[in-house]
């Protein structure tokens, strides 16, 4: 089976083409083209295998005043289990003042990826 | 009035990538002037990942990405002035703003424009029907939800194929809005690659090439709207008319820089970029007056826009050593009409310089010209996407640079580092793109 990837692990996001067979072990790849670097690989075998993503949102901060700080995974987490961590970010409630690279929660889910600040709220809020 | 050696205009990515630059190159009187409250522009809305993996190697959101710029201008003690509005420029560099603490005119002797760009409205693309609550253009409806934690809608339609569009389908989805579909009026996507991927095709948003909303409809939220399918020439074809209903209707369709500081400056425009026409040092037609980033041209990716300011930076630098550089002559006479805008940018080049021209297949180039002193980067885009082609430069019959590439699309820019060695003449530059 012939099989086109757009490869998502930088900006130029290549083209790949993957002759792909089906096994007792899962899908092979039997050839691979079109990708500029090594990442091409690694992805179209995740993608065949579990698809992984970030995820990057918002959570509420409470200081002085009420406000909201962005957050991003530190590792990607299964495709399918992206509405969970959001769900679970849903619950989040920080105290101002936090600062970038701020642990949010730690191995969220259990799926060996940290959730941490992305943008810093001072006390006041802002 | 206090003067400055460089007021750069903006605290965006552009302004200060320009600003740190300058200042590492011995450049100590700086001003930076930004409207909002704090410096970082879009990239304080963008929460996504994906900044800086060609400047840092890694994926970063944007805050992240600005806040790398913010915290080393302040280490480097470069003054910004936030909540402040530049309100007039003109030729002689004088600067004027506005801030709580009142107007203040500024003498700069060098002004850097970095003022970004804008989005295009449903009114630029002239959609008719109903004026009601729920259209958002895609950057307005992304502030609301990451800086002011609104939510916009339940159900929504989005017309354009632009990143930030693109993004915020993914982003209206996690957040529980059911994102119906995103309809592209051109045949072809305005967004890359990897964010229809990750953005829609991940959570099933169908994309409908040549297609438009052809009708708004509600009473005061709105209610649903009509699309159509297009011919050839963009025009809606009768009959192909569907309903689709939604409360909300996001719109991103496409990003102008914004040129009314520059124009007032007497800043003259290149209708194709809708940016200020400049040489191979940034600067524009306007002696001392240099711009990059997104108000010369609009970018893909934030760190070309780094680049770019920086490789400003060098020329400022530069200029401020004698107050000139090769520049341009434009005088009062050789505007010879009173239109700041002119159809064909490479025929405009001052003697002095080597004009650049682009076959039709190329949307445009920037520079416009060059004096062909110095190295510099030709950025261009093109028209339609196309496979397997080939990018060549050429003065007269000799061919000076090509480039050959598996595919170009129009959503990504192209940059072809040139050396002033490899110009053969003082003939014109002429960007041809090669296909089968």
């Amino acid at each position: 089976m012939n099989r086109t990837f757009i490869c998502i692990a930088c900006p130029v996001g290549c083209e790949i083409e993957a002759r792909i067979e089906e096994s007792s072990e899962g899908p092979i790849i039997l050839e691979i083209a079109g990708a500029n670097c090594i990442r091409g690989r690694t992805y179209v075998e995740n993608e065949l295998k579990n698809p992984t993503r970030i995820v990057t949102s918002s959570v509420r901060v409470t200081g002085e005043n009420i406000s909201i700080t962005s957050v991003r995974l530190t590792a990607p987490v299964p495709r399918n289990r992206m509405m969970d961590v959001i769900e679970e970010l849903r619950k989040v409630r920080l105290t101002a003042p936090v600062s970038i690279g701020q642990i949010v929660i730690q191995n969220i889910l259990g799926l060996g990826s940290d959730v941490i600040v992305t943008k810093p709220v001072d006390i006041s809020g802002v | 009035m206090t003067a400055h050696d460089v007021i750069i205009i903006g605290g965006g990515p552009a302004g200060l990538a320009a600003a740190i630059e300058l200042k590492r190159l011995g450049v100590a009187d700086i001003l930076i002037l930004e409207r909002e409250k704090d410096p970082g522009g879009i990239l304080r809305q963008c929460i996504h990942d994906g900044f800086g993996l060609h400047r840092f190697n890694e994926s970063l959101s944007g805050p992240e990405y600005a806040a790398r710029f913010i915290d080393q201008a302040k280490e480097m003690e470069i003054e910004c002035l936030t909540n402040t509005s530049v309100l007039e420029i003109t030729s002689g560099k004088q600067v004027t703003a506005a801030s709580p603490q009142g107007m203040t005119t500024y003498q700069a002797r060098a002004v850097v424009l970095a003022m970004g760009c804008r989005e295009r409205t449903r009114e630029a693309i002239r959609i008719p029907g109903s004026r009601l609550a729920g259209v958002y253009t895609a950057g307005v409806a992304q502030s609301y939800l990451n800086l002011k934690n609104i939510m916009i809608g339940r159900s929504a339609v989005i017309l354009g194929s632009g990143d930030i569009g693109l993004i915020m389908a993914r982003r209206l989805t996690l957040e529980g809005a059911q994102v119906k579909a995103v309809f592209e009026i051109q045949p072809h996507a305005n967004g890359l690659p990897r964010n229809i991927e990750q953005c829609l095709n991940d959570f099933n948003i169908p994309l409908f090439l040549s297609h438009t909303v052809t009708n708004i409809k509600g009473r005061n939220r709105l209610e649903g709207v009509t699309v159509s399918q297009v011919d050839d020439n963009l025009r809606p074809i009768p009959g192909t008319e569907k309903d689709y209903a939604c409360d909300t209707l996001i719109i991103s369709v496409g990003l102008i820089p914004e040129n009314e500081l520059s124009e007032m400056a007497g800043v003259i425009l290149d209708p194709r970029t809708h940016g200020p026409i400049v040489d191979e040092n940034y600067q524009t037609t306007v002696s001392g007056i240099f711009a990059a980033g997104n108000v010369l041209q609009v970018h893909d990716l934030v760190d070309f826009v780094s680049l770019e300011a920086e490789r400003l930076a060098m020329s400022v630098a530069g200029y401020l050593e004698t107050d000139t550089l090769l520049s341009a002559d434009f005088s009062k006479d050789s505007i010879k009409t009173s239109t700041k805008k002119i159809n064909k940018p490479a025929d405009f080049a001052p003697a002095e310089f080597i004009p650049i021209e682009a076959d039709q297949s190329i949307a445009f180039t920037v520079p416009q010209y060059v004096s062909g002193q110095a190295d510099f980067i030709l950025s261009l885009r093109v028209r339609h996407p196309v496979r397997n082609c080939q990018i060549v430069l050429q003065q007269g019959d000799q061919i000076i640079r090509s480039v050959k590439l598996r595919k170009a699309i129009p959503a990504e820019m192209i940059q072809i580092p040139i050396k002033s060695g490899d110009l053969v003449s003082r003939e014109k530059i002429t960007a041809v793109l090669e296909y089968e």
